[in-house]
């Protein structure tokens, strides 16, 4: 409970702070606040899909329905936190370059993600029968995280020269961020991710009763 | 240990012949590949008409049509067999393994045969210069080969679900995006006439995405097959 209590209390400080303090970034001003927003919900995207991954892994290995309930609910999750960075990037990207979508990586590097989300949830839907639901979208789901390195080396190489404005975001991290900056980044970080682990243990909780309500009334 | 590699080569060359003959009768699956792929090629060159593209483009078409064409066909070797009801006999028969590199070897034929026709009408069709050609049938192979091992193992898990035409292109188009760029670039440099230097990187990608997914696909089509 008390975990819970913090969570709340370490994303209202990490709100009003962010809102409070100078921006970030001189030249966008008051638009760069959205990056203590946008990359935790990006993080939380990708966390997510790892997540995921590994509860894919698990139950093939194990056999143990729990696993692939945890697989479902974390890629639920991330195809929701998906939706919010790419939605936060777009708005970003608009103040900041002009236009709502340009295809820079990391832009093709979350849309990637949103795919492979849909696809998994749509290959779950499409399927009844529980076991089979259960393999196959574990198998689904690893091979998907599989291509993933592949992303990384080859969308930059092809589409860097499109947007060389990409790197604000980066290089503000590296090169320039003040100790308040980085101590407001880092708590968004955690309170983001804790809030990932509540509603991921919440919505496990709801499927499993759900899965024990159905059973029951089955039998009857 | 010689004759028993032996075996399994044979099993995997008698699986393979199984699904080539029974094509040959039907001719299903390779009608339907052929003229799918002349259709979208024919509307390419139809809506561009007079109009000079760039190789940078062409390149992209030539790769959509091939696309297309896979996720229009390729999924049919797991799908006939559920419809036929003969994948519980053949579990019974063969190997996963065997089972898995039959239609991996049955896939990639049927790509490969698809390119043999698509090739010369996209040359003449649209006027494609293609100035290196060595690099541009080293890209073309590793490129099938990547792009038949993963659509391979993605048309079995499509096979055991209900809705399987529009599934198999959901499933396959987020997998497959790395070799798609990487096959358009590397297809693009070997138009200009690039020489096999300049396209190395592109080869190296696209043998070392070639092998992760075989591997890959080998692993987990035990747990797609079992059941």
């Amino acid at each position: 409970m008390w975990w819970k209590i913090l969570i709340g209390l370490l994303i209202t400080v990490v709100v009003i702070s962010v809102f409070l303090m100078p921006p970030p970034q001189k030249e966008l001003g008051d638009i760069s606040r959205i990056f203590f927003f946008h990359v935790p919900v990006a993080w939380v995207t990708v966390l997510a899909f790892l997540v995921a991954m590994i509860n894919s892994v698990l139950y093939l290995s194990k056999k143990n329905p729990v696993y692939d309930i945890q697989a479902a609910v974390s890629s639920q999750v991330g195809f929701l936190f998906a939706i919010l960075a790419t939605v936060s990037g777009a708005i970003f990207a608009k103040n900041a370059w002009g236009s709502y979508w340009n295809w820079d990586p990391r832009e093709i590097s979350v849309f990637i993600l949103l795919l492979i989300y849909g696809a998994y949830l749509a290959l779950r839907s499409a399927i009844e029968m529980e076991d089979r639901k259960a393999n196959l979208s574990a198998v689904y789901s690893i091979l998907a995280f599989i291509t993933v390195p592949f992303l990384v080396f080859v969308v930059p190489r092809v589409f860097q020269s499109l947007h060389p404005t990409d790197s604000i975001i980066n290089s503000q991290i590296k090169i320039q961020m003040p100790p308040l900056v980085l101590l407001v980044f880092l708590s968004s970080l955690l309170g983001f991710s804790l809030l990932f682990v509540w509603i991921y243990n919440l919505e496990i909780k709801v499927t499993i009763l759900h899965k024990k309500i159905k059973e029951s009334s089955t039998i009857k | 240990m010689g004759t028993k590699s032996s075996t399994w080569t044979s099993r995997v060359s008698a699986l393979f012949l199984k699904d080539f003959k029974s094509e040959l009768r039907t001719r299903y699956s390779l009608n339907a590949l052929v003229m799918f792929a002349v259709i979208t090629l024919t509307v390419v060159s139809f809506s561009i008409g007079m109009f000079s593209l760039s190789s940078k483009i062409k390149s992209s078409l030539f790769w959509i049509v091939i696309f297309f064409s896979a996720m229009s066909g390729l999924a049919q070797v797991f799908i006939k067999e559920e419809e036929a009801k003969t994948s519980t006999l053949l579990k019974l028969v063969a190997s996963p393994e065997s089972i898995f590199a039959g239609k991996l070897l049955y896939n990639l034929v049927l790509l490969l045969f698809l390119e043999i026709v698509i090739v010369p009408l996209f040359v003449i069709m649209l006027g494609f210069s293609i100035l290196n050609f060595w690099l541009f049938l080293c890209v073309l192979v590793l490129g099938s080969l990547g792009l038949v091992c993963a659509t391979t193992i993605i048309a079995a898990i499509v096979a055991k679900a209900s809705v399987k035409g529009a599934l198999f292109a959901v499933l396959s188009f987020p997998i497959l995006l790395p070799l798609l760029v990487t096959v358009i670039s590397g297809t693009n440099l070997a138009s200009e006439g690039a020489s096999f230097s300049q396209g190395l990187r592109d080869l190296q990608i696209l043998f070392s995405y070639a092998v992760v997914m075989f591997v890959a696909s080998f692993l987990l089509f035990d747990f797609v097959w079992e059941e």
